[in-house]
């Protein structure tokens, strides 16, 4: 059971984020409603990476792996929108 | 735990196998990241091009439906973290248990997914199904054309996971797969499943909740 109950509250974490995310999909609009919901969105997939994908038991080189994928996709969203948020609406 | 896993060849020991098996499925995963990744940046390209009509068109989307499916997915998780703990201390039962309920809440998710683009082909809002000429306009089109590839390949993956956990429910009621020995399998599946799951975080928001 004692390796359960952690689990258990990390599942209740994400359940309450989600119920965030939805709460704050009501009051937010634009850019700071995107800014919230994706940095809601991160938090829960941290959480689920750390204890449910057994990051928190793993050494450097799994953790560098589990990381890598999310990396490049960073540096690729990064190259894509330095062209389309730098567009003049003109 | 160690000791009292098998070692196969080429591996001499327990920690470098299970480093190993980790490495692989995370580079595998990477794979996945990238797949989905390039329907985010079309998504999220799209709605700095249409702000408005893209945040209308997402108010159309069925958000409870949305949300109701983001819990069960969270919920099959932890069935399958509680089980990947139970391998690792060898009840053999209860992991088969625990995977089945996953498997279950996974095709819950699928049988709702379906309920709800049932009640976007009633409301004309389904590409394919509906007549074109019923959209807004033609970025409201162009999301749920988004809307649609994105969530049938999250559904094309889940389906793939509950087929996995299945699989495995089946060899360990059949004791072709025993744990604690080969807990390994049941946590490699797992992190395929989580996958599946952060996938779907990031996609309802990205999809239901732009406002």
């Amino acid at each position: 059971m004692h390796v359960v109950r952690p689990l258990i509250f990390v599942w209740a974490a994400l359940m309450s984020l989600l119920a965030l995310t939805i709460a704050a999909s009501f009051a937010l609009t634009g850019p700071l409603s995107l800014v919230t919901s994706m940095g809601v969105a991160t938090v829960k997939a941290v959480l689920v990476y750390w204890f449910f994908m057994h990051l928190r038991e793993e050494g450097g080189l799994i953790r560098l792996a589990a990381i890598a994928g999310i990396a490049w996709l960073m540096i690729f969203f990064f190259l894509a929108l330095a062209d389309y948020a730098t567009r003049s609406s003109s | 735990m160690t000791e009292r896993v098998q070692v196969h060849e080429p591996f001499v020991d327990p920690a470098q196998q299970h480093a190993a098996d980790m490495l692989g499925m995370y580079i595998f995963l990477a794979s996945e990241i990238m797949l989905f990744g390039g329907l985010f940046a079309v998504l999220f390209v799209c709605r700095l091009l249409h702000p408005q009509e893209i945040a209308a068109a997402s108010k159309e989307l069925h958000l409870w439906i949305g949300g109701i499916n983001t819990a069960i997915l969270l919920t099959s998780s932890l069935a399958v973290a509680i089980a990947v703990q139970l391998a690792r201390q060898g009840s053999r039962r209860a992991v088969a248990i625990s995977l089945a309920a996953a498997a279950a809440l996974g095709a819950g998710f699928l049988i709702l997914k379906a309920v709800e683009y049932r009640l976007e082909y009633s409301d004309g809002l389904l590409p394919g199904f509906s007549t074109a000429s019923k959209f807004a306009n033609p970025a409201t089109h162009l999301f749920m054309n988004i809307y649609l590839i994105a969530t049938v390949l999250h559904a094309v993956h889940l389906s793939i996971g509950i087929l996995l956990l299945a699989g495995l429910v089946w060899k360990l009621l059949r004791r072709s797969l025993q744990v604690p020995k080969r807990a390994s399998v049941i946590a490699v599946s797992g992190l395929y499943w989580h996958l599946v799951d952060v996938i779907w975080i990031f996609l309802y928001p990205a999809l239901y909740l732009i406002r």
